[in-house]
């Protein structure tokens, strides 16, 4: 089973949600992050106070799949979350271990 | 518990104050009963002498002096100017909580906000019973020794003892002038009203401290600047002092509460440290919406300020009113235009902060000026202030956290002598004595009071509770270092 973490921008969270459903990704956790690469913060400025904000709002899914549907997901979001512009955001594949469906109790592939 | 020297001082000091100031009323009452009652008897001795003295009209004379002598003066009610002042008041209370809670809370970091609100809810409770108490006769009573009233008005008034309901005293002469002139309202809502005004006075200091002053101190600030700074002023300027008497045109508070807590706030951020990571840490304000809110709530509320200031009903009220939604709309887009041009783009900070510019500066101005006064005024005002807030910081190097100085100092400066200028005969009969200087002598006059008493009352604060958090307690918030709570998101 493979982990993949997208971080995405947030008003791409819809499109990238629907196109996992699409392709057969059937749970999905979202937090609200906030990151930088290659996007550089803003500058704010309130009553003659300059503040640099480095960090950018973005959203970060995780979603647990089998080994052979990992590829087939990286694509999708790639082609759902991205614009062309910096700060698109990156997708990394990591191994899981295990997983456990707390209600059944079935683990591996089952509690996906 | 264990105390230490300055603990015991400090609660000495109480209860001096405490016991001193009834003690101090009944040695009032005692001095203006036998003043009365010599003025009393003076009349009487020289009504049959006048009557005795004239001859063709000795009879209606003689019939007509004792009769006016014995007739009481009468007390005319107006229960239209009572509602309105009934409704100012609430007004001006919520221009405090929550307009100015709100307005400073948007400004602060997350970890300060409840802190920030709880300052300004505090401030109102303990103003309202100081006021009660002592102030409201410093600031509006009136010695009978005529050199004593032009300095305070004496603690004649301790709780409130001698207001009258239907303004007429027992003896049936009316009870209750102010500065020596009769008003249609009863004293209660003439001196609600006003304690609503000296609620809002200090809470506006809290600007220039903001994410600083330890809540304790904050409370002793309160106490001590409402009794020997506020009260004071207040009286000097519209009580019957010496500044009235001079002729100033200070409408609605543009040197008793606006210079006066500007000055103040100026000390406070000289006398504080600096905020820990001032300039390099992220301090932007936490929401805007908040601060929008808050000075709607200020906009609307100033209606009670400014035309309630009037204490009447009818058309002075009016020209207030609309001097100051003509000055507040002026500055704020003067102050909008300005950075418009500096920073490339508008803000809700910029229109917000240009609005209560403009409300401060045209506070003293409201009832003396036309409305093209009062554009001008909003105008200046809006510019001024923006130049002030933004630029005056980084060159002396002072910490005024949400522009105490900036806005209410400089504000209040600018519409006090602008009001000397655009003042017009065509909104009421100007004072003897009017103008330009003036004004000027009464600014410096309360900036000279309130700086020093100020800056002494912060001393006492330093050496007794402390100032300041520790640098931990401030990097973790005031809401969680002072109180106890957070904010759950």
């Amino acid at each position: 089973m493979k982990l993949i973490i997208a971080i995405v921008k947030p008003f791409k969270l819809d499109d990238v949600r629907e196109a996992l459903v699409a392709a057969g990704v059937e749970g999905l956790t979202v937090s609200e992050v906030k990151g930088y690469g290659r996007q550089k913060g803003q500058t704010e400025i309130y009553r003659g106070a300059e503040y640099q904000v480095n960090f950018v709002p973005k959203v970060k899914l995780e979603a647990v799949v089998d080994d052979a549907a990992a590829a087939g997901a990286v694509e999708v979001i790639k082609k759902a979350a991205g614009t062309g512009k910096i700060g698109d955001g990156k997708i990394f594949v990591l191994d899981v271990e295990n997983a456990v469906r707390i209600r059944t109790g079935e683990t591996g592939s089952a509690a996906l | 518990m264990k105390l230490n020297i300055f603990q015991r001082l400090a609660g000495l000091a109480l209860a001096v104050t405490l016991v001193g100031a009834p003690v101090g009323a009944l040695a009032q009452n005692a001095t203006d009963n036998s003043a009365a009652n010599a003025a009393a008897a003076s009349a009487n001795a020289a009504a049959p002498a006048n009557a005795a003295a004239s001859n063709a009209t000795a009879a209606p004379a003689a019939a007509a002096a004792p009769a006016a002598a014995a007739a009481p003066a009468k007390f005319k009610l107006d229960s239209g100017d009572t509602a309105w002042m009934l409704t100012s008041t609430a007004l001006v209370l919520m221009m405090t909580i929550p307009g100015l809670a709100l307005f400073y809370a948007g400004m602060v970091r997350k970890k300060n906000v409840i802190a920030t609100v709880a300052q300004s809810f505090a401030m109102t409770c303990v103003v309202t019973l100081v006021w009660f108490i002592v102030t409201y006769s410093i600031a509006f009573g009136t010695v009978a020794d005529a050199n004593m009233n032009k300095w305070w008005g004496g603690m004649g008034n301790f709780m409130l003892q001698h207001v009258q309901m239907d303004g007429v005293d027992p003896k049936g002469t009316i009870a209750y002038t102010i500065a020596g002139a009769t008003l249609t309202i009863p004293e209660y809502v003439y001196m609600m009203f006003q304690m609503t005004f000296a609620i809002i006075t200090p809470a506006l200091i809290c600007g220039a401290f903001a994410e600083r002053m330890k809540f304790s101190a904050m409370l002793i600030l309160t106490v001590l600047w409402s009794i020997f700074v506020y009260a004071p002023i207040a009286h000097w300027v519209w009580g019957g002092g010496w500044l009235g008497a001079m002729g100033v045109m200070d409408f609605a508070g543009g040197t008793v509460v606006h210079i006066n807590a500007g000055i103040a706030g100026l000390v406070c951020a000289l006398v504080l440290p600096k905020r820990k990571g001032l300039g390099v840490i992220n301090m932007a304000p936490n929401n805007l919406v908040y601060t929008m809110i808050g000075a709607s709530l200020l906009w609307v509320g100033w209606f009670g300020f400014n035309a309630g200031s009037a204490v009447t009903s009818g058309s002075l009220a009016g020209l207030a009113m609309t001097n100051t939604q003509v000055a507040t709309a002026a500055a704020a887009m003067a102050w909008m235009t300005v950075e418009w041009f500096h920073r490339k783009k508008p803000t809700m900070l910029g229109m917000a902060s240009g609005a209560v510019a403009g409300l401060v500066a045209v506070t003293p101005a409201s009832g003396w000026v036309m409305p093209t006064g009062a554009l001008w005024i909003g105008l200046a005002a809006g510019a001024g202030c923006y130049c002030s807030s933004v630029f005056l910081k980084g060159l002396l190097k002072y910490d005024d956290s949400l522009d105490c100085f900036g806005v209410h100092g400089v504000g209040g400066f600018i519409g006090a002598m602008l009001t000397g200028v655009f003042a017009s005969a065509a909104a009421q009969t100007l004072p003897a004595g009017h103008g330009v200087m003036t004004q000027l002598y009464s600014c410096l006059a309360t900036m000279a009071w309130t700086a020093v008493g100020t800056f002494i009352i912060l001393m006492i604060c330093k050496y007794t509770v402390g100032l300041t958090m520790t640098p931990d307690e401030e990097e973790e918030g005031m809401d969680i270092s002072l109180h106890g709570e957070t904010i759950h998101d």
